[in-house]
């Protein structure tokens, strides 16, 4: 069975006809191409896969793509500003060697937003609990809380 | 250039999503197959009905055991080839088999035009089995009752190896020596890496094209030549960038059934895109070790005679074997030197997941039973932790007889002083030493050394080339991968060091394709940094030489008195720029009378490698009545020699000190007994390492440079795993008393343990 979908990707209003089983996952990465969705597990265990549905950070590969409709989502393709400025979270992962194999760091950067869209300073505990549905095989985690502790703390002029 | 933390060469490509893993750049009209794994541990596939499977809209083949007529056993383990046959790795695999050794080996495959179709189609093969006994741990499987798992291994073992040194039944009638023995084991852990492996295959111009997600792409391809009988230059193996690797992608893994599977549609591209759940379960495993250590010494601490035996746990299939067990066993013989030692070591099959390669190889495993037992008889010999491993330990100037490798520096010593610093360890052993709540506090510390790269065991080559461009920069490729270590941002450092350019200037091309990147093994090893730097210079100087003899033409200035210094063509009489690197680039191409493109191409090999040390202090507090072990505080402290790029070698042990932590406390790939069915095969019931689960990471650096290695590099993959279990072991052991000997230190075992020790 198939069903239009319209919502909004990125900032643009788009519409596709989608396979009623598709979860979100493959309906960005197939339909739209989005490539940063990651996939590790299919399962929303690991994380990878994880984009802004109006403004909250879900694992889109247990989130059906039908439930879009109407819909605004945000992947990591749609960070960088128009003239290819690097969001504040992106280059704080670059600056911190936060990146490694770099196949988790798509999702950990889409949390970081939501996290750091609250505006409030969070102690180091409160970060690592509020990005534990992430799973990193590569950088022990450290450089990526370092790295969302920096721009919070520079955005919050800490 | 070399020795800053510039940031990674891909990291803006990763930061923005554009970096392209294997799944990202499928072709559009790829088949996707899907495998039909055994449900049994140990059979014959009699028949498979296929009737009800091929109903299913979508699907395109089914492809059985059956299928498989012409029977080319292959080897899986990405070691380089060799042509010794006695040392050739034993080639025990088909691409599909009706001989089943395990739950989860592979029986059939569908291909469909749509993952659900061959899912459902996978689910509809009716498969009659002949069932076999079974045996899933290796000292059942060595008994002459067990069920013999492969034809040519009698007990099921893989191979048994044995050092010798002294004498040590002599030694032992030494009268008035104390006796330390333990039984020491760890479980069956996996990589987990988030990208699961993937493969595409196709034929094109003739040939196979594989895009693979692996850590040896020319070690692939000679494996799919093996697995379908077919010249190995007929094979193409494509590297895109890959999720992690850990050991798991150092093995052949789907690729051979994914080229087999191409073959059986005419060509056309078929995509095998592993689940989670199978990477858990076909694809490869760390080997569990059980280790048996007995030694014997003075009262006043010497060493005077150790006895060893390993027994490591190969699962079903020989993938990397023994060298597993008996890299362990080598290190055993030299961490704490002794004049009589006696080692045995075993391989094992048994009908579980098979055991690869992985972080470590063998020393997780073996430096968890060896500082375990150290701490064991320091307790014993009522001595201090620190001062009697510095006593004992390997000391400076030791030379291993077999790998020529020299303990150059007083690294041991050096890195204890930084992680007791730190720690403030000292002061910690006494202040936690007679605690009685339920909350109690210990420090714990383990030491390690580890092997950079694989000579002499085996062949140690890299390859690299070098194109100067019009401008002035370098394209340079190398058949070492990068996996998410970092690996090609250290080459573009060494690289423009070098050759005397600036780090723009250099562009290490990522991915490797068989067809086009000169041949070298891979990531593996710890070896790619070491490696390649001798690759790197024989080639820089190469390219080197044809730049100045260009440079004469244009300048006349004699070769002897030019360099290439920051991008420019220096006289270095007067260190005046007589021309800069892109106008001699740009006149040598377009020369109406002596054009050249300049380019060098250099195999480098490698006849040594180097000890990289380190160790690893934590505290931890221990809940006794919870059972749970929280992690205070870690630091591991290195000498992999002069560091390329700091901040990413740091990172490097942030990632070795959390697999180590894993393994530690929680990791632990569970089977049935009854069934021989892994019970854990997902990351929600399979415990890595989690944001929550450790505290802040500490990682620090001694830097003695590496006397063999052009950068002063070594060894640095692999080592931060080596020391973590031992260490969080020996701290539990401080915080309560408690030695326990079986990892994971989970809260299953713990309970067991207290409630043995009287503590609950």
């Amino acid at each position: 069975m198939f069903k239009e979908i319209t919502c909004s990707i990125n900032g643009k209003e788009c519409t596709k006809v989608i396979d009623v089983r598709a979860s979100l996952t493959d309906m960005l990465r197939n339909q739209y191409h989005l490539t940063s969705v990651k996939k590790g597990c299919e399962v929303g265990e690991c994380g990878a896969c994880t984009v802004l549905i109006d403004g909250e950070a879900y694992n889109s590969c247990i989130y059906l793509a039908v439930w879009a409709e109407g819909k605004s989502i945000w992947t990591l393709e749609g960070l960088m500003s128009p003239d290819g400025e690097l969001s504040d979270i992106q280059q704080a992962f670059i600056d911190e060697a936060a990146i490694q194999c770099g196949f988790c760091t798509p999702g950990f950067v889409m949390t970081t937003v939501e996290i750091l869209n609250q505006k409030k300073l969070y102690t180091r505990d409160e970060l690592r609990k509020l990005l534990s549905g992430h799973l990193c095989r590569c950088t022990g985690y450290q450089n990526v809380l370092n790295a969302v502790e920096k721009v919070m703390k520079d955005r919050l002029n800490q | 250039m070399v020795g800053k933390s510039i940031p990674r060469v891909d990291a803006f490509d990763k930061v923005t999503g554009r970096a392209k893993y294997v799944e990202d750049i499928l072709p559009q009209d790829t088949l996707v197959a899907r495998i039909y794994h055994s449900k049994i541990a140990n059979g014959l596939v009699k028949s498979i009905d296929t009737t009800e499977a091929e109903k299913v809209p979508g699907v395109v083949k089914i492809v059985t055991c059956f299928d498989v007529t012409e029977k080319h056993y292959y080897p899986t383990a990405g070691h380089p080839w060799t042509l010794d046959v006695s040392h050739q790795d034993i080639a025990d695999r088909l691409v599909l088999t009706d001989r089943v050794r395990f739950v989860g080996d592979d029986v059939a495959a569908v291909i469909a035009e749509n993952d659900v179709a061959a899912d459902q189609a996978v689910r509809l093969l009716k498969v009659e089995y002949e069932e076999y006994p079974f045996v899933l741990k290796p000292l059942e499987a060595i008994k002459p009752e067990a069920p013999q798992i492969h034809d040519d291994f009698k007990r099921n073992i893989l191979r048994v190896t044995t050092r010798e040194k002294g004498n040590y039944e002599e030694a032992i009638k030494e009268q008035g020596l104390i006796r330390v023995e333990g039984w020491y084991s760890t479980p069956i852990v996996q990589h987990c890496h988030i990208e699961n492996h993937i493969c595409t295959a196709r034929t094109e111009n003739g040939k196979i094209v594989i895009s693979s997600s692996t850590q040896i792409p020319h070690i692939v391809r000679r494996i799919v030549g093996q697995a379908l009988g077919m010249d190995w230059g007929k094979i193409r193996v494509i590297k895109p960038f890959i999720g992690g690797g850990f050991g798991n992608k150092q093995d052949a893994l789907y690729e051979p059934l994914c080229a087999f599977l191409t073959l059986q549609v005419g060509g056309r591209p078929v995509t095998i895109n592993v689940s989670r759940e199978e990477t858990f379960v076909s694809n490869r495993v760390r080997h569990p070790f059980n280790v048996h250590l007995i030694s014997h010494l003075r009262a006043d601490g010497t060493l005077v005679a150790r006895k060893v035996a390993i027994y490591s746990n190969q699962g079903a299939y020989a993938s990397h074997g023994h060298s597993i067990a008996a890299k362990g066993m080598g290190a055993l013989a030299q961490l704490y030197p002794c004049e009589h030692f006696s080692a045995e070591a075993y391989t094992v099959f048994t009908n579980t997941p098979v055991a690869g390669a992985m972080r470590g190889y063998g020393i997780p495993q073996t430096m968890f039973a060896e500082e375990s037992h150290i701490e064991d008889i320091i307790k014993k010999l009522g001595e201090n932790s620190l001062n009697w491993r510095r006593n004992h330990i390997m000391p400076v100037g030791f030379e291993d007889t077999f790998s020529k490798n020299v303990h150059h520096y007083d690294s041991f010593n050096q890195c204890f002083d930084k992680a007791n610093a730190y720690l403030d360890y000292e002061k910690k052993v006494e202040l936690y030493k007679n605690q009685t709540g339920e909350k109690r506090r210990g420090v714990g510390m383990a030491a390690f050394w580890y092997n950079t790269a694989v000579w002499p065991i085996a062949l140690e080559t890299s390859s690299c080339r070098m194109i100067l461009n019009q401008d002035g920069s370098l394209q340079v490729q190398l058949g070492e991968t990068e996996i998410g270590q970092g690996a090609d941002t250290a080459f573009t450092q060494m690289v423009a060091h070098a050759v005397g350019v600036t780090i723009d200037k250099v562009y290490v091309i990522s991915n490797q394709d068989t067809d086009v990147t000169p041949y070298s093994s891979g990531s593996y090893a710890s070896r790619q940094t070491y490696v390649a730097g001798f690759s790197i210079t024989k080639t820089a100087q190469e390219l080197r030489k044809k730049i100045l003899d260009v440079g004469y033409r244009y300048t006349r200035v004699s070769v002897d008195l030019l360099d290439i210094v920051d991008n420019n063509l220096v006289r270095i009489t007067d260190n005046k720029v007589v021309m800069t690197l892109a106008d001699l680039a740009n006149a040598s191409l377009y020369d109406t009378d002596f054009s050249q493109h300049i380019s060098a191409e250099q195999t480098a090999q490698a006849k040594s490698n180097a000890y990289s040390f380190g160790c690893c202090f934590v505290e931890v507090e221990v809940d006794i009545p919870l059972c749970k072990v929280e992690l205070i505080d870690i630091i591991n402290v290195h000498d992999c020699g002069t560091l390329i790029n700091p901040a990413l070698a740091e990172a490097q042990v942030h990632g070795g000190m959390s697999m180590g932590i894993g393994f530690a406390l929680s990791e632990n790939l569970l089977i049935d007994q009854k069934t021989g069915k892994v019970l854990n095969d997902n990351l929600l019931d399979y415990k890595l390492a989690t944001f929550m689960d450790h505290p802040d990471l500490e990682a620090q650096f001694v830097q003695n440079a590496e006397p063999t290695s052009p950068y002063g590099t070594k060894g640095l993959g692999e080592p931060p795993t080596c020391p973590v279990a031992p260490a969080i072991r020996n701290a539990v052991l401080h915080a309560t008393g408690i030695a326990i000997n079986d990892l994971p230190l989970n809260p299953h075992k713990l309970f067991e343990a207290f409630k043995e020790g009287g503590l609950i």
